[in-house]
């Protein structure tokens, strides 16, 4: 059987693993989103508290993802969750570090100026600061959802859902029948699904920089 | 103002005249009081606004000057309380600043920085219409108040509306920040050296606009720079600020330059204040030679006896509309009987009464005309100035300024 005709004879088992992984990369990095803007807005005010949070998210991406995952089990058991919290903890690292960077990057002035024309608080956050610092942003969401499809992957070793199943599957029978169609139909799947996730965010970068702040 | 404020503010800190002893605040309806403001930041030893008390009148324009360290951004910025006072009383339009919650009050008092401080992710409409947004003004009147400022500072409402702050020039873009500031009518405006990153040409036609913008509007502008020749320009009143916002003279520029409260006041002026006062005083402002008038439709006769009677020796003839036209010389209207018609010699082109004394100079030099004719708007003719006219006007301003001096 050539690749071609195991695609063919796969297709749906491809097309629940694909969409499985796409949901999964998308649910965890969305979360991940929602938790880093909050560290991020929590901290970026203070340098110390910046670094510290910088660097507890720098630790845990230092962890090796099949030791992370490994280490979920005991807590977690096997599955979904633990695949889901790995995920989204590593996705934590580039949104909380541009999140931070691109807050700090705000002109201390244009917050000056907001202050002075009578701005709340909460106005100029929501009204001046997120969307200065929101290509920032966005661009660390960029990483951690390209982060998030290639980790996805080794979630299968946790019986997790996605593309990985077919990866590891593939290298666990290497020899035998179909192993190199599994192992590259996981991979080729994976690496369309993040340049169609990659095209999305070029297309959302651009429908959500205002035209005065565009490069 | 008296002088006696003026002087007394070198050592009292008692810088708003007379006004500030008596009953009535001296301020006005839109004016701004400082009494005995104070800021100190932790830390550090000696306060970085000390014991300032202040008034500043409705409808003036007062600059704070100083060099960078004197406080004055601090005092400026304690007015909208954009940094806190540690102690004492600030008075903004008749209410109580401290009483207010400081982002209304905010609100109600125009501020504009230097590189205007647009939000560069809104449009112009946008960044102008912010304040009234925060007012909760209907989408219509927004609007509408927008392109009404847009027109006020000069930029065509059409064409600048749409666009982003990028798209402007720096100058273009000071403009948006003073349409901004405008917003909700406010009665006062702190501007904290607004122009200060723009090229001398952009710098010079903003300052006009904004002295064309006052005569209009007569805000109380509290003004924070560190050029004393834009100080001289602007200024209603000039605050002159040593270290820990001392202020070592409140008075009006022609004052300051006249009569420096101290050494101090001297050494920031850095000489050269006769040229200063030519500068910046208007022809307008000096008493100007009377010379006998005659039209062209007078009797020859009667212009000779005028000029006989007068110790000047020639007349001036006006036309039908006032504005002047030729000298008339008793050797040009010698025998003549009659009206004196087109006799005599043309007069050179006249001074206007709003040019500067030093641009009068200019023209009294340039020109063949020992006598140049002074006109006031549409060509009316006002009086005569030679160079002679110039030098007294000085002296006097001078002679004034030392018998003030002296305690009466």
């Amino acid at each position: 059987m050539n690749f071609w005709e195991y695609l063919d004879s796969r297709r749906e088992r491809l097309q629940f693993e694909t969409w499985q992984h796409a949901s999964m990369v998308f649910q965890c990095v969305l979360a991940a989103l929602v938790l880093g803007l909050l560290i991020g807005l929590a901290v970026y005010r203070s340098g110390r508290l910046s670094a510290v949070a910088t660097s507890t998210a720098g630790v845990i991406f230092t962890v090796p993802s099949l030791a992370l995952l490994g280490l979920l089990i005991t807590p977690l058991g096997l599955g979904v969750a633990p695949s889901v919290v790995a995920l989204t903890l590593y996705s934590l690292l580039p949104i909380v570090r541009n999140t931070i960077v691109g807050l700090a990057g705000v002109d201390r002035t244009l917050v000056d100026a907001a202050r002075g024309i009578g701005m709340t608080r909460t106005a100029i956050l929501l009204r001046v600061e997120l969307p200065l610092a929101w290509p920032v942003i966005l661009t660390g969401v960029r990483v951690s959802t390209q982060l998030a499809m290639g980790i996805g992957a080794i979630a299968a070793y946790v019986s997790g859902p996605g593309l990985g199943e077919q990866i590891f599957s593939g290298l666990a029978r290497l020899g035998g029948a179909n192993a190199i169609n599994m192992t590259l139909a996981g991979t080729v799947l994976i690496i369309i699904l993040a340049l169609l996730f990659d095209g999305c965010f070029v297309l959302i970068g651009r429908l959500t920089t205002p035209r005065g702040v565009r490069v | 103002m008296s002088d006696g404020g003026a002087r007394e503010a070198g050592g009292a800190r008692e810088a708003g005249g007379p006004a500030t002893a008596a009953e009535d605040d001296g301020a006005g309806r839109g004016g701004i009081r400082l009494i005995n403001v104070t800021k100190r930041y932790p830390g550090q030893g000696t306060p970085a606004v000390d014991d300032v008390t202040m008034t500043i009148r409705s409808g003036e324009i007062v600059v704070l000057l100083g060099p960078s360290g004197s406080g004055k951004t601090t005092m400026m910025r304690l007015i909208n309380r954009l940094i806190e006072p540690t102690s004492g009383k600030i008075i903004v339009a008749g209410q109580d600043a401290m009483g207010l919650d400081p982002t209304e009050l905010r609100r109600h008092i125009g501020y504009v920085i230097q590189n205007a401080g647009l939000f560069p992710h809104m449009t112009v409409a946008t960044n102008v219409g912010l304040v009234p947004q925060m007012l909760k003004w209907d989408k219509k009147r927004i609007a509408e108040r927008v392109d009404e400022l847009l027109e006020l500072v000069d930029l065509d409402p059409a064409q600048y509306r749409d666009r982003y702050p990028r798209e402007l020039s720096g100058g273009q873009q000071q403009r948006v920040g003073v349409a901004r500031a405008l917003g909700a009518d406010p009665p006062a405006m702190l501007m904290d050296e607004p122009f200060g990153a723009l090229d001398p040409i952009t710098r010079g036609n903003l300052q006009d606009s904004l002295l064309r913008l006052q005569e209009e509007l007569g805000k109380t502008i509290v003004f924070v720079t560190h050029d004393i020749d834009e100080a001289l320009k602007l200024g209603d009143r000039i605050a002159i600020l040593d270290k820990g916002s001392r202020v070592a003279q409140y008075a009006t520029p022609q004052e300051i330059l006249l009569n420096p409260a101290d050494a101090y006041v001297e050494q920031f002026l850095g000489g050269g204040q006769a040229m200063r006062l030519l500068q910046f005083s208007r022809v307008a402002d000096v008493p100007l030679q009377d010379v006998p008038r005659a039209r062209t439709g007078d009797d020859a006769a009667d212009v000779r006896r005028r000029i006989e009677d007068s110790e000047i020796g020639f007349a001036i003839v006006l036309d039908e509309r006032d504005r002047p036209v030729r000298w008339a010389h008793p050797e040009d209207v010698e025998g003549v009987s009659g009206p004196i018609g087109e006799r005599g010699m043309a007069v050179a082109p006249p001074i206007r009464a709003r040019d500067t004394l030093q641009q009068a100079l200019e023209t009294l030099i340039q020109i063949e005309h020992e006598w140049v004719p002074v006109v006031g708007p549409r060509g009316v003719y006002r009086g005569t100035v030679t160079l002679g006219t110039l030098q007294n006007a000085i002296k006097d301003m001078k002679d004034r300024a030392r018998t003030r001096r002296r305690p009466s």
